[in-house]
């Protein structure tokens, strides 16, 4: 080989040439004792806004994870295990993939769903490819509400296939405008529509009866996108509206911010689409013996069996980032769950009251929403949002970075972990800062 | 092989029976025993048309993937439902209840390009 390529030796193949060779020693502090390098770190952390008050959502939600959480996933059997391919030494981990699996179908009322992806948006981007073999079409309608970066993630894998993606433009009420999709879909030229309920801007927005009909009409397969997995305890399930896929994002259920990941996304199918369905699926099974055993099964469809057959290359799961989001259902309970969203809607209503009752705020939306509010505020809501953390609080997003019309526009979140006081000093701040002379 | 007389057969291992202008397919005892146990086949739609040696469809089994073609070219007439429920069929009777579907031929001189049943089993034993 090294004959192949001309080069006479495996000392002069791994030798780095003379030109680009660092002739100083490299810039780095001495050794320092581990305590000293402690406090080094901390002083770099003390620099976070670690304690503000914070009204960040957009896809990645503050949530309480009770301490149970960690105490059972960061046990050694867990935190350490290996890929479960050897079911025999993977019992524990393949029954919790499995109970993961049951409570995505009972959330969102689906048949079947797999053993978690990477997040959200790349399971919005398996969604539309498992919709594209279904039925042979080349074009994927996406919702404009629907997260940003999910689109931009479903755009990269549709470039590579050559599907084209259109949009469903926003309505004025904030909810996915589908006056015309009747007309849209009439040509059968779409392999699925993709809908977020709630929709970017936490409002809700499954599709209506004259929507629902519009899709079945022309055999166009929905896709419903769940970014706050915790709105399934509130809102009617995406199988209400004939959703035939789900693809979601769990982070809510007890999964670290921990700026931006890891995450676990969530893919929830029919039946009929249990076939392409890509990533892993434990089953549940028989052993020689007759007692109940846990499998990964239906392997056929995974790229290491299907090779070029394949419709994805995925090849594993978030499995540790699933167990966190089964053991915290499993703490909470539907009841438990169903408190968690109350607590969410509650506070999110106290925030958005308050904020509408600032002069030169208003709600930007009239349309009901679950956790999040549009909060316009007179001002492009970059300086807004500059003038809000020297006071110390983290105000929310800038809606203009995706949405160059609502420029002017704040996208706020309240959960069950926002109180009273931190609303009451988000709305003391924006009334120094939205400062509008009376009379006007 | 039973009624061996009557089936021709292709390089990648399908057999045809035809009759007039239509032909069962399926795949042979052969294929059916390197794949092991068959757990789901992928048939193509009725009135689907397809190419002589065209990939129509797939056959999986608990090991592999393969491609199922098809013998001949024409339209794809009938499948053989009973293999949605019941694909180890194809393990217990690869050229009786195990068919897969069926065609109406477009060029019956296609029938010369398969295989007769001592040319695939000279195929077969080679390997």
């Amino acid at each position: 080989m090294l004959q192949a390529i001309g080069v006479p030796s495996l000392e002069k193949l791994l030798e780095v040439p003379e030109a680009v060779r660092l002739r100083e020693p490299i810039e780095i502090v001495p050794a320092l004792s581990e305590a000293a390098i402690v406090k080094r770190f901390e002083h770099f952390a003390a620099k976070n806004a670690f304690g503000w008050p914070s009204f960040l959502g957009a896809g990645s939600y503050r949530h309480y994870a009770p301490p149970a959480i960690a105490a059972l996933a960061m046990r050694g059997e867990f935190l350490t295990a290996y890929t479960p391919y050897q079911a025999e030494v993977s019992q524990g981990y393949l029954q919790a993939i499995y109970e993961w699996q049951t409570y995505i179908c009972l959330l969102t009322g689906m048949d079947i769903a797999n053993a978690s992806v990477y997040d959200g948006a790349t399971a919005l981007a398996e969604a539309a490819i498992m919709a594209i073999n279904a039925n042979g079409r080349r074009r994927v309608l996406v919702a404009r509400a629907v997260h940003p970066n999910y689109r931009a993630v479903l755009k990269t894998y549709c470039d590579g296939l050559d599907v084209a993606i259109d949009e469903l433009p926003i309505a004025s009420d904030g909810r996915t405008d589908v006056s015309r999709l009747r007309e849209t879909l009439a040509g059968k030229s779409y392999a699925c529509a993709v809908f977020a309920s709630p929709n970017f801007f936490g409002i809700v927005d499954a599709p209506d009866d004259a929507a629902q009909s519009a899709l079945a009409e022309s055999e166009t397969i929905g896709i419903a996108v769940v970014a706050e997995a915790l709105s399934l305890a509130a809102l009617r399930p995406p199988a209400s509206w004939g959703a035939q896929i789900v693809a979601g994002e769990a982070q809510s259920f007890g999964i670290p911010i921990a700026y931006g990941g890891p995450y676990a996304g969530f893919i929830a199918a029919s039946k009929e689409q249990m076939r392409r369905i890509p990533g892993r699926l434990a089953g549940k099974t028989v052993d020689a013996n007759g007692n109940e055993a846990f499998v990964l099964t239906l392997q056929a469809r995974e790229q290491h069996i299907r090779r070029e057959r394949a419709t994805s290359n995925i090849c594993t799961n978030q499995a540790h980032c699933a167990l966190i989001a089964t053991i915290y259902l499993a703490l909470l309970g539907s009841s438990g769950l169903r408190d968690v969203a109350s607590a969410n809607l509650a506070r999110s209503r106290e925030l958005a009251t308050r904020v509408a009752s600032i002069r030169g705020c208003r709600l930007e939306f009239e349309a009901p929403f679950f956790n999040e509010v549009v909060v316009n505020v007179g001002a492009p809501a970059a300086g807004v949002l500059e003038r809000l953390a020297e006071h110390r609080i983290l105000g929310g997003v800038d809606l203009g970075r995706y949405y160059p019309e609502l420029s002017d526009c704040i996208l706020m979140a309240a959960t069950e972990v926002t109180t009273s006081a931190e609303i009451a000093a988000l709305g003391a701040a924006l009334e120094e800062i939205v400062n509008v002379p009376a009379g006007v | 092989m039973p009624d061996s007389s009557d089936l021709r057969f292709t390089k990648e291992h399908e057999w045809a029976r035809v009759d007039g202008d239509v032909a069962t397919v399926g795949i042979t005892d052969y294929a059916q025993q390197s794949l092991g146990d068959i757990v789901y086949v992928e048939l193509p739609k009725v009135g689907a048309q397809v190419s002589q040696f065209g990939a129509v469809g797939v056959v999986e089994s608990v090991k592999a993937v393969s491609d199922l073609f098809s013998p001949l070219g024409g339209e794809i007439t009938e499948i053989n439902g009973t293999l949605e429920n019941d694909p180890a069929a194809v393990n217990r009777e690869p050229y009786e209840g195990g068919w897969m579907f069926k065609i109406r031929l477009s060029d019956g001189s296609q029938t010369s390009q398969l295989l007769s049943a001592e040319e695939y089993d000279r195929l077969t034993m080679a390997s």
